[in-house]
């Protein structure tokens, strides 16, 4: 941490104390969020989320391939990060670090434990040929919560998808014309909420994020369970306020849930 | 080997290998195993086997990663390609990277990292058979290998998991309960601290489910603190035993 942060650590500390932050928002308040579906024709879904100045483009691209030996009857869906040079000051050209790593894990995480993909329906000859839904998270401006950010930008985009249809003619595939959409069940919604302090606040962007001590990640489904956490940061959380930052993503979770068109 | 038991918890309560829904498998401990490295654990967890290392406070590598007012940690969780049943590239996989990551991060809240700037603090943890549950033996063993580095640390760090099988909240799943069961969720505390260090969950759980998961998990916790300590007595019961048999052999040859 410079000594500038460790100045304005205070300052950010002493105002979340008082219940409101350096950008004017409450501690519990998201940043303006705009979500815009299918800006990469290219692509069978795809989905740009600004939050904030916070700005991810997620892509969907669906391929045909070989199921997992363990799942025969099921399609596979896999999610990739890439943090581009551009997006900040102190991102590097390179192989994906352990923070794109992170980023990707945990926004598969939700869609995966949240089962939101029907991956059963994605088998073309079980065990042998099915449907692999890549999701590839682009973040383009990063201004802190790439969390929760990639998380809406990927769900968004997945419920943007939509697939060619096909047929089975004597083992071949062959495309036919017209589109389905992907076959979706849930869709999961990730809070992040950082503790400043000792408190918590939701959605916290760069320089939060650069004095906060941990954050943690709740993805909720639409029947508020949860279905997928991470903690992250080198300090620590009370069990007590664990418990806390749950039920404030339950309810961020259910808000925000509200203003989206899923 | 790989087929899906039908049920993982008998009419009697009782999980596959015959525990109760809120016991932990056997635990053993041993402190200091690697006599090249500053300080080592050995934990056998169930059937994991993993050993921890530590190496450090030391020059940090590469040079521009120094911090000037405290430590690096740097902490690297690696699967033995014989670990598994199906043989795993000996190349570090994502789900290790993560790992690696989540692991430091838990660790770090223990260790005065501002008592030593500029230097670099490493932690290795190689896993030579994995049963499940292999971050929360790894971590449990990597703090007892910093604590007989004689790295100062605010508290000991210490890890275990609860998850569902089968509607019923478990403590400690092994590998075929991790993956059969419907949630997973392993946790890290500083007991006397009582802070979480580490929390990560993947699986569906209601809020009451959650709550009820945690708290057993650190129940457990708080069960393998009782060991770790057990560990690291034992560990200088020996050396204080070793030291003092060669000041007895070298009295005895001066007379």
């Amino acid at each position: 941490m410079s000594v500038i942060t460790k100045v304005k650590q205070k300052q950010i500390e002493q105002l979340i104390e008082k219940g409101t932050r350096l950008d004017g928002r409450g501690p519990l308040e998201y940043r303006e969020l705009k979500i815009e579906q299918g800006l990469i024709e290219r692509a069978e879904g795809s989905a740009r989320v600004l939050l904030g100045k916070t700005e991810v483009v997620v892509g969907i691209k669906i391929e045909m391939g070989e199921p997992f030996p363990d799942t025969p009857n099921e399609g596979v869906m896999t999610v990739n990060a890439e943090l581009v040079p551009f997006a900040s000051p102190s991102y590097e050209p390179g192989p994906p670090d352990e923070n794109s790593i992170e980023l990707a894990r945990i926004v598969d995480r939700g869609i995966r434990e949240s089962k939101m993909i029907d991956t059963e329906k994605l088998v073309i000859e079980p065990g042998k040929k099915v449907f692999i839904v890549f999701v590839d998270v682009y973040v383009l401006n990063y201004d802190g919560n790439l969390i929760d950010a990639s998380a809406l930008a990927a769900v968004s985009a997945l419920v943007n998808t939509k697939m060619s249809k096909y047929e089975v003619e004597e083992g071949e595939v062959k495309i036919k014309s017209g589109y389905e959409q992907l076959p979706l069940r849930k869709h999961p919604i990730t809070v992040t909420c950082a503790k400043i302090g000792n408190k918590l606040v939701v959605d916290p962007w760069v320089e939060e994020e650069q004095v906060m001590d941990a954050r943690i990640s709740f993805a909720i489904d639409e029947d508020d369970n949860i279905c997928a956490i991470q903690k992250g940061g080198s300090g620590y959380f009370e069990p007590a306020q664990v418990f806390e930052a749950a039920n404030i993503a339950k309810e961020k979770a259910k808000e925000l849930r509200k203003k989206l068109n899923w | 080997m790989n087929e899906k038991p039908e049920k993982l918890i008998d009419k009697k309560g009782l999980r596959l290998d015959g525990r109760k829904p809120d016991e932990l498998r056997p635990i053993k401990m041993e402190v200091g195993v690697i006599s090249n490295a500053n300080g080592s654990a050995y934990i056998e967890w169930g059937k994991n086997k993993i050993v921890a290392a530590v190496y450090g406070p030391r020059e940090v590598h590469p040079k521009h990663l120094a911090l000037q007012d405290r430590s690096v940690v740097k902490c690297r969780y690696h699967m033995a390609s014989f670990s598994v049943q199906e043989r795993k590239s000996p190349a570090p996989s994502r789900r290790e990277i993560e790992l690696s990551k989540v692991i430091r991060e838990s660790l770090q809240p223990a260790i005065f990292t501002e008592y030593y700037p500029r230097t670099m603090i490493d932690v290795f943890i190689e896993v030579l058979q994995a049963d499940g549950g292999t971050r929360c033996a790894g971590i449990t063993a990597a703090a007892l290998a910093l604590a007989d580095s004689g790295i100062p640390m605010r508290d000991l760090v210490v890890s275990c998991a609860a998850g569902k099988i089968e509607n019923t909240i478990v403590l400690d799943l092994f590998d075929t309960e991790d993956k059969a069961g419907s949630a997973d969720v392993p946790v890290a505390l500083m007991p006397n601290l009582n802070a979480v260090t580490l929390l990560q969950m993947d699986g569906i759980l209601t809020h009451e489910e959650f709550e009820k998961a945690v708290n057993m998990a650190l129940e457990g916790c708080k069960t393998v603190y009782a060991l770790q300590k057990e560990a690291l007595k034992t560990r200088y019961l020996n050396v204080k035993g070793e030291v003092e048999t060669e000041t007895k052999e070298e009295e005895e040859a001066e007379e």
